[in-house]
């Protein structure tokens, strides 16, 4: 085999193998460019936690939305005019108390509530914690920098259908009386994930 | 399908590559890559239990060296082959190299045929089913027993859906189970709970 042929038969990068993608479909007339624009615009502006932290803050400042929320998440977060994809139909929201510690994976992929909580980060996405959170929650979360009281009890919710879950982090004491919008800057999206505590 | 996709439980894996502000994407590319993919299914070419189980089909050796984006544009790629949209010969002459796909797909089922409605508090069994095609109970609950916590609105079944067999849309129920039952002697002390569809239930 000759060095064309070894070229030929190397992997193409995946870079390349998108690109190869798109020019195809764009083949077929499908328009496609201006469309992934479009989605490319969602996934980095639109998809963020931003939107779950404005959900928190609401909660927080609001019982009767807290009530709500914690009945039927998709009717509430609708109301801040956060929308759900078709294949999200149920907001299942997670209300963390100091003896209770909430924490949302996907152990056969990647699955999130991501128009509310933002698009899943890399380490929710990769091996080891889809692996180990189940199995080892106490452990893995120590290692992550969350150091839980034994007293402190564990819940793992694994998205392993169309359910979509938030949690909603426990109000750090100092923060009553803010106003919303300073609260929402407080809410990580670790926290929404329920892998920190604010 | 019993597939390496099926990570929950496995044991031997390292930390947690965890960084507090890490990113969903790291490249424009990766943008790319998911945004072709939902351009995909809001197109119709394929649905998301279909996507899903193209990642799934990935043979293990691949998946496991794959980045996310990578095996998400591979779903895409192998769908668009097999729905007939593009062909693989072209897909690797645009590329310059080689394209790997999934590999092919075992069949579907449709719903089970005995299914029961639950109600909250009721004690269920994850039945101890051996499926060959899509499947979204994790293995580490067959045969396991919990509580039912929680209903959800009814979703197309994904064993059906994955497969374009016909099936009646059903309810999920998230369920309870002590990380104690599914591991035994050999797991951190927590309640686990695991949204399962209907058909993959019975009363315990």
């Amino acid at each position: 085999m000759g060095t064309h042929d070894r070229a030929v038969y190397a992997t193409a990068t995946p870079q390349q193998r998108v690109d190869a993608i798109q020019a195809a479909l764009e083949a077929r007339g499908m328009n496609v460019s201006e469309a992934v624009e479009g989605l490319d615009h969602l996934a980095q502006e639109q998809w963020v936690p931003q939107n779950g932290a404005r959900v928190v803050a609401k909660a927080w400042t609001d019982p009767s939305f807290r009530a709500r929320l914690l009945t039927n998440g998709a009717a509430a977060v609708a109301e801040l005019g956060i929308a759900m994809p078709k294949h999200h139909r149920h907001l299942v929201v997670l209300e963390n108390t100091p003896a209770l510690q909430n924490v949302i994976c996907c152990t056969q992929c990647s699955c999130t509530a991501f128009t509310v909580i933002g698009l899943p980060p890399d380490w929710y996405k990769d091996l080891e914690y889809r692996a180990r959170v189940v199995r080892e929650s106490r452990t893995v979360l120590k290692e992550m920098g969350l150091d839980l009281p034994p007293e402190v009890e564990i819940r793992v919710w694994d998205t392993t259908a169309d359910t979509r879950y938030m949690v909603l982090p426990v109000q750090p004491p100092e923060t009553v009386g803010w106003a919303e919008e300073k609260l929402a800057e407080i809410v990580s999206r670790d926290s929404l994930i329920g892998v920190t505590r604010l | 399908m019993d597939g390496i996709h099926d990570l929950g439980g496995k044991q031997g894996f390292g930390p947690v590559r965890y960084t507090n502000d890490a990113r969903p994407f790291h490249t424009p590319w990766e943008v790319r890559a998911n945004s072709l993919y939902v351009f995909a299914v809001r197109r119709g070419i394929f649905n998301m239990d279909e996507y899903r189980h193209a990642i799934e089909r990935m043979e293990p050796r691949q998946y496991l060296t794959a980045s996310y984006y990578e095996r998400s544009l591979t779903s895409l790629a192998t769908l668009l082959v097999e729905k007939g949209v593009l062909t693989h010969a072209e897909l690797e002459q645009r590329a310059g190299g080689r394209f790997p796909l999934a590999a092919p797909s075992a069949p579907g089922r449709t719903n089970a045929v005995k299914r029961e409605r639950f109600a909250l508090g009721d004690r269920v069994r994850a039945r101890d089913e051996y499926v060959p095609g899509h499947v979204r109970m994790p293995a580490y609950v067959r045969g396991k027993t919990g509580v039912v916590v929680g209903e959800s609105p009814a979703y197309p079944f994904p064993d059906a859906h994955a497969h374009a067999v016909a099936a009646d849309d059903e309810p999920t129920y998230d369920v309870r189970f002590r990380s104690e039952d599914l591991w035994p002697g050999s797991a951190d002390s927590a309640l686990i709970h695991v949204g399962i569809f209907q058909s993959y239930l019975e009363r315990a």
